[in-house]
């Protein structure tokens, strides 16, 4: 469905490459739900070393896909040898621990794990989290649909939400970690755009926290602000839109509560984006969410019918999958909009 | 025959020469009036003159004593530049030359060191020139249209805190604060440097604080003037404008009593308090208000004799960076209450980065601003000497502050306010918006708006007198007959001019990167031509 929603956007392809984040598993994940689950790209010298890395830490894997890849002559698509997904069990210790301690475990892990295959270009790791199950690859997206067998209906590979991208990003090299979405504890974001802020947002938040790593892609930002406000400040949610893009000051002049909104702006100020880009992204609850640079210079439209829920670049993306739906109740959000898909399909909208 | 003296001072050891055309010259007396050094005089020449006055050729000669205008050869009364008798002379027959074969710094120091206003005459390459902004948007990331789109150019004065120590409380999906925090206010990124009621004249003085004043009513900029050591007129201290005004206390304290004095008349609070630790154009020599300026007025303002007024090199009886950040920013930030936004100003140094990441981790959070002036800046009285060989360039010393800083993700805590030379070569917003891309919250500017007043000096040794008293122009004097030479109006409407252009130009750069807000620390917005610079400033090297 994903893929289907993706292919009318064809224009907006390159064939540089393929990602997607999904959540909330069901099919061959269904019953590890609360196990970490692990994403891998690798080599087979990659698996030995996250294996032997994996048991010394006490790790226990649980259950393993591993996908019955079609390795066609033809299909362009610059694979890696292995594609491991696995569930583990917490080290004993960690069973009894807190939420946070676990969290912490998982991310710590992940950075480990990455840093482990990088040393020998071995391989890379995209997610260790619960329930959440990350793919990403180089090559044309249709060839790799093909490559995965994704195009197949099997069932083995659904999820209640799913956020993709057809395209690498065009800023710098081509690297795997460059592809969007990308993740972190429990918060998947991907944008189409750019982030001219790139520099001062990656200079602050490298300081901010240790899973701010990477930089592949000047959009990575945004999700590193969503994990910061919502994660580790714990603001409501309606703060990551006055993080990223502050009211002008005559605006919050005029508001109550101008004191916090003044606060925020001058204490977040190397958070601001100010370039051209939407956001789309997906919570831990499995909110999703979706917003717009200050001068909104990117489209984004969110359309739905009663069992799906879809926020698309264009609107002939939503068509593909959703001809029958109200198109009088699609939503174009604008600059100081923000739109937020709750669980039950309930769509928010509301002014910065 | 007189014997030759070789050692005497001619003319053509001085720095300019008169260039005079007696045959242009109605001996109106214009000139020698409008000449405040005292450079010219009227003298008799004698002359001799052929002449033929017949229809045909009938040669004669004359010889006569006439009246002529002649330099002084003489370093008290040297020539400046400045070109006042130019300007006055109906009839073009009198300028100023530059003299290429000067002496005067061989000769003039017969009466110790060389002192002089603040530029200096050694002119190294600037390192803002060989910088250009080099992102520009064409495609993906779209340019902004500078005419119509709305932009948001302000920057913070005041302590910042960090997210994680803001008192917030979630109350549902809002958030409440709990406690009050450090004063910040957002103003225009652009502050009147500090300029002192004394160092300028009372005119001067006031054309800037009338422009600042104008800009904030009447063009919604809200830009801020820094009084100078040397304290405010009473009337401004107890009036509604006090709030553009950031008031400055040196190490000379001048002018405090009566500020101190004035404070419970005051009827509001003062836009911010700037401790003046050191200067760019003279670092480490304190301030110097020559007696030749020190008028009545003037010791009526700062409570003093006539006397050369020198504000020692540092604050007496403060021993460490800790120490100044206690006793001074606690007493003044109490004194007013903990609502006004108090910063120190040092001259940039090799040890600026160090004063900076002291003042990042002061316990107190309580300094509001770290002004940096290069060696480019200043206006004021001082030695030669200093003026030339000693200071640091601003711009490397912004940018390790910026990244020492960042090091420790602590950009934008305590805002970067830098002047010494922005605006030397008339553009003031290309060079801010420079700076501003290098870590700057905002930047000071001083000299260009004396300029923008009339004044004539510049970086090759042209007039460079505003320690005399003699300002030709009426900006740096307190003669009152000088004084009157200034239009207060005039002045205040080339001020304001520049600064809406300023606006316009600002705005000029930031549409191209695709920015509505200031891009501070958008160093990847830059290049420079220069590869020692670009490596230096951690920025693109283009060729």
């Amino acid at each position: 469905m994903a893929l289907n929603l993706m292919l009318p956007q064809q224009e907006g392809h390159d064939n540089s490459g393929f990602a997607m984040v999904m959540q909330d598993l069901e099919g061959v994940f269904s019953h590890y739900k609360d196990k970490p689950l692990l994403s891998l790209a690798c080599t087979p010298e990659g698996v030995q070393l996250v294996n032997d890395y994996m048991e010394e830490r006490a790790f226990v894997q649980v259950a393993q896909w591993v996908p019955e890849v079609d390795k066609r002559p033809d299909l362009k698509i610059n694979a890696m040898p292995r594609y491991v997904f696995r569930n583990y069990d917490y080290p004993e210790e960690y069973r009894t621990r807190s939420q946070k301690e676990r969290e912490d475990l998982l991310l710590d892990t992940r950075l480990e794990l990455r840093a482990l295959l990088a040393e020998k270009q071995n391989g890379f790791v995209y997610s260790f989290w619960p329930d959440v199950l990350t793919l990403k690859e180089i090559g044309d997206p249709a060839d790799i649909a093909v490559y995965f067998r994704l195009w197949n209906n099997d069932g083995r590979l659904t999820a209640r939400n799913i956020v993709t991208q057809c395209r690498q990003n065009t800023n710098y090299a081509i690297v795997r970690y460059a592809a969007h979405p990308f993740f972190l504890q429990g918060y998947t974001v991907c944008a189409n755009g750019e982030n001219t802020f790139f520099t001062k947002n990656k200079e602050f938040q490298k300081s901010l926290h240790r899973g701010y790593v990477g930089f592949e892609s000047d959009s990575q930002n945004f999700l590193y602000t969503l994990h910061y406000v919502l994660h580790e400040l714990r603001w409501p949610i309606k703060y990551y839109k006055h993080v990223i893009t502050p009211l002008p000051f005559v605006e919050v002049e005029k508001r109550a509560d101008r004191k916090v909104l003044n606060l925020i702006r001058e204490s977040l100020a190397h958070l601001e984006i100010n370039g051209p880009n939407t956001i789309i992204g997906l919570l831990p609850d499995g909110k999703m969410i979706t917003c717009c640079d200050s001068k909104k210079l990117r489209p984004v439209v969110v359309g739905g019918t009663s069992d799906m829920v879809a926020i698309a670049s264009e609107v002939c993306g939503l068509n593909a999958i959703m001809p029958d739906r109200d198109l009088s109740k699609d939503i174009y959000p604008n600059e100081r909009e923000m739109v937020v898909i709750d669980n039950d399909l309930a769509v928010q909208r509301w002014n910065q | 025959m007189e014997s030759v003296r070789t050692q005497d001072v001619s003319v053509n050891d001085l720095r300019w020469k008169i260039e005079y055309r007696p045959d242009l010259c109605t001996m109106c007396g214009s000139c020698v009036a409008a000449c405040t050094f005292n450079a010219i005089d009227v003298g008799m020449m004698r002359r001799s003159i052929t002449l033929s006055r017949k229809a045909f050729p009938d040669p004669t000669q004359e010889h006569s004593a006439r009246p002529v205008i002649m330099q002084k050869p003489s370093i008290p009364s040297a020539c400046v530049g400045c070109g006042m008798c130019e300007k006055i002379c109906p009839n073009a027959a009198i300028k100023p030359v530059r003299n290429q074969d000067t002496r005067f710094s061989v000769l003039a120091r017969q009466h110790g060191p060389v002192k002089r206003g603040g530029r200096t005459n050694l002119n190294p390459p600037r390192t803002l020139d060989s910088i250009f902004v080099g992102r520009i948007s064409q495609m993906t990331d779209p340019a902004l249209d500078s005419e119509r789109h709305t932009f948001d150019i302000r920057s913070p004065l005041g302590r910042v805190m960090l997210a994680k120590e803001l008192p917030l409380r979630v109350d549902g999906d809002s958030l409440v604060l709990t406690e009050s925090t450090p004063p910040v206010h957002w103003i225009y990124p652009a502050i009147f440097s500090d300029m002192s009621i004394g160092a300028l004249s009372t005119r001067a003085w006031e054309a800037i604080a009338l422009a600042a004043a104008y800009l904030n009513e009447k063009c919604g900029m809200p830009v801020r003037m820094c009084s100078g050591e040397g304290g405010m007129p009473i009337k401004l201290l107890e009036s509604d404008q006090l709030k553009y005004m950031i008031l400055q206390i040196a190490s000379g304290h001048f002018g405090w009593n009566r500020i101190i004095k004035a404070m419970p008349r005051m009827k509001t609070d003062p836009a911010g308090v700037l401790i003046k630790i050191g200067q760019g154009a003279k670092p480490g020599d304190g301030g110097l208000l020559p007696a030749a300026k020190v008028a009545p007025h003037i010791q009526a303002i700062r409570g003093v004799p006539k006397a050369t007024l020198h504000s020692p090199p540092n604050h007496q009886g403060l021993y460490s960076i800790e120490e100044s950040v206690q006793k001074m920013h606690l007493s003044l930030n109490a004194a007013f209450g903990f609502r006004v936004p108090v910063a120190i100003k040092c001259a940039a140094s090799a040890t600026s980065v160090s004063v900076y990441n002291n003042l990042l981790r002061d316990p107190y959070k309580i300094c509001g601003g770290f002004f940096m002036d290069g060696i480019q800046g200043g206006t004021g009285a001082a030695n030669e000497v200093s003026l030339e060989h000693t200071g640091h360039p601003i711009v490397s010393k912004l940018r390790d502050c910026y990244m020492a800083a960042v090091a420790h993700g602590l950009q934008g805590q305590i805002p970067l306010w830098v002047g010494g030379g922005i605006g030397l070569t008339g553009n003031a917003a290309a060079d801010a918006f420079k700076m501003i891309c290098l870590g700057a919250n905002g930047v000071i500017i001083g000299k260009i708006l004396i300029q923008l007043l009339g004044c004539v000096g510049n970086e090759h040794g042209r007039c460079n007198a505003c320690n005399t008293g003699k300002c030709p122009t009426g900006i740096c004097t307190q003669d009152p007959r000088l004084v009157k030479r200034l239009d207060v109006d005039r002045g205040a409407q080339n001020i304001v001019d520049y600064m809406l252009a300023f606006d316009s130009e600002l705005r000029k750069l930031l549409a191209p990167v695709g920015n509505s807000s200031l891009p501070v620390g958008r160093s990847d917005a830059l290049v420079t031509t220069d590869k020692a610079v670009a490596d230096k400033l951690d920025i693109q090297y283009a060729c």
